[in-house]
């Protein structure tokens, strides 16, 4: 079966990533390894070559060296939601989709991210939320094998943040992609992740699997020691400790 | 105090803001009307508005105003279709590959470095005095600026747009018809009001320098007989043209940009 074959197959694999601007080593040898349908968070501090490491699997990098591959279909949502101005919220989703029935499918993936009535609208009256929800509508309706999202939640309030969240565990659940989700926010990560990488020197320097059901609650015991780990390989003192 | 100043009905404030900005320039007409009249303002200097606008009439009547405006207005279209085509195409050029860029930018930024008008006796030596000058000098004054213009939106397009193309695939055709040339529209329209504008202007210039048909043809015959009249008419036309194409270029940028218009509001 087709689906068992993908199995075998990494969504996204690198082996000794470096890449450097201007003499300085943003990624050093970097390895990493998504499993199918594997939720993965990366966490670091800025500068730490995060969004480089994205932009190195989204294919939008290629000076980098090592060996990279990733599955067949990359999507990404972007920090940003970078939809198309001078085009609808439907022709955006629908934008660069191929084959019969590419008009059905793009009308389907909004109605996922709960946008259909936005299908005609210009994307500059959307609001945050829901040009952001239009953006991971785009990546998905390419039911790609690997999901980037490169803090698409960061600019949204804290709310929407919530709801965006559940969204996009759901439609994960009910797509499979491999993800690589890139943050700054510990707890996001926590929630949302299978597992959690922190990127330091260039390199996943810690990583830790989060072994919790969904959905998780941020108070949730089993989570703390998780939180306090990740927080002391970030550089930032566990208050806990300091007491 | 003031807000019993304001509440005070002053005789303006009866009219609509429209008819209250007609007053001054209709009391400048009538005084133009009455200097005339009285011999203050001699026929030969400018004719009145009245004997203006019967000579509109009488111009309109004999045929002698449509066919000029239709020789002129061929003019400008021809010598528009020319410039624009070229303006845009290699702006097309420069805008999208380095090598067009470096073939096209520096002579076009060489040439329009240029006086237009004082091309026109180069033109004469080299075309005659026939429509080939014309024509050629409203292409030119029509290309710079659409040229200048429409490079400068393309370059301009935001380059995170272009990212979102690649990863979606789009091969470079579709990222220039989806993305490139969309992007580019916005300054594309500022420069074709730019260019109507020289356009009309380099029209007026042309047919000053010698024209056997066309409105500068009717104004330059009318100086001989010191029509004064004549020449305020095919001044006004001019005029009529002028606003007539910008705002046709006013409603297509309404049609063509309305994904702009959730900004606005």
């Amino acid at each position: 079966m087709a689906t068992r074959l993908a199995q075998l197959v990494p969504a996204a694999q690198a082996r000794g990533l470096t890449r450097a601007f201007a003499g300085r080593h943003v990624l050093d040898g970097l390895d990493l390894r998504i499993e199918p349908g594997e939720f993965v968070a990366l966490l670091g501090r800025s500068g730490s070559g995060k969004s480089t490491l994205i932009r190195v699997l989204a294919g939008l990098d290629r000076e980098a060296e090592g060996a990279v591959t990733t599955a067949d279909t990359v999507a990404i949502a972007f920090q940003e939601p970078r939809l198309i101005p001078w085009k609808r919220v439907l022709d955006n989703v629908a934008l660069g989709l191929r084959g019969p029935g590419a008009r059905q499918r793009a009308e389907a993936a909004l109605t996922e991210v709960g946008l259909a009535g936005h299908a005609g609208d210009w994307p500059l009256t959307l609001s945050g939320g829901e040009a952001q929800r239009a953006s991971l509508a785009r990546a998905l309706v390419r039911e790609p094998g690997l999901l980037l999202l490169d803090e698409p939640f960061s600019a949204l309030d804290a709310l929407t943040r919530i709801s965006v969240h559940r969204l996009v565990l759901d439609l994960w659940e009910r797509h499979g992609p491999g993800v690589l989700l890139v943050t700054h926010d510990v707890d996001e990560a926590l929630l949302l992740a299978d597992r959690v990488l922190v990127l330091d020197g260039g390199r996943v320097a810690y990583e830790t699997p989060v072994g919790l059901d969904r959905p998780r609650h941020r108070d949730h015991p089993d989570l703390a020691p998780l939180r306090a780990g990740l927080l002391r390989r970030l550089g930032v003192v566990n208050p806990e400790e300091t007491v | 105090m003031s807000s019993t100043s304001a509440r005070s009905p002053s005789p303006l404030s009866a009219l609509s803001p429209m008819a209250a900005r007609l007053l001054s320039p209709l009391a400048l007409l009538a005084l133009w009307q009455a200097a005339s009249a009285t011999g203050l303002l001699s026929e030969r200097l400018l004719a009145a508005p009245a004997t203006v606008a019967s000579t509109a009439y009488d111009l309109v009547k004999d045929g002698t105003l449509p066919q000029a405006i239709e020789v002129s207005l061929q003019r400008v279209a021809i010598g528009f279709a020319v410039g624009a085509a070229a303006g845009i195409g290699l702006a097309l050029i420069a805008g999208l590959s380095r090598l067009g860029e470096h073939a096209v930018d520096p002579p076009m930024q060489m040439l329009r470095a240029l006086p237009l008008f004082g091309l026109i006796p180069l033109f004469i030596l080299w075309f005659g005095i026939g429509e080939t000058p014309k024509i050629v000098l409203l292409a030119l004054g029509v290309a710079f600026p659409l040229y200048l213009n429409t490079f400068a939106g393309i370059r301009g397009v935001d380059g995170r747009l272009g990212e979102v193309a690649e990863v979606l695939r789009l091969s470079r055709t579709e990222l220039i018809r989806h993305i490139v040339l969309p992007g580019a529209l916005p300054s594309l329209l500022v420069g074709l009001r730019q260019s109507l504008g020289i356009g009309w202007l380099a029209l007026i210039v042309a047919e000053q320098v010698n024209a056997d048909a066309g409105l500068g043809h009717m104004i330059n015959d009318a100086r001989e007989f010191l029509r004064t009249d004549v020449i305020v008419v095919g001044l006004l036309v001019y005029c009529a043209l002028g606003l007539l194409t910008d705002s046709l270029v006013r409603l297509l940028e309404r049609r063509a940009l309305t994904w702009r218009r959730g900004l606005l509001n």
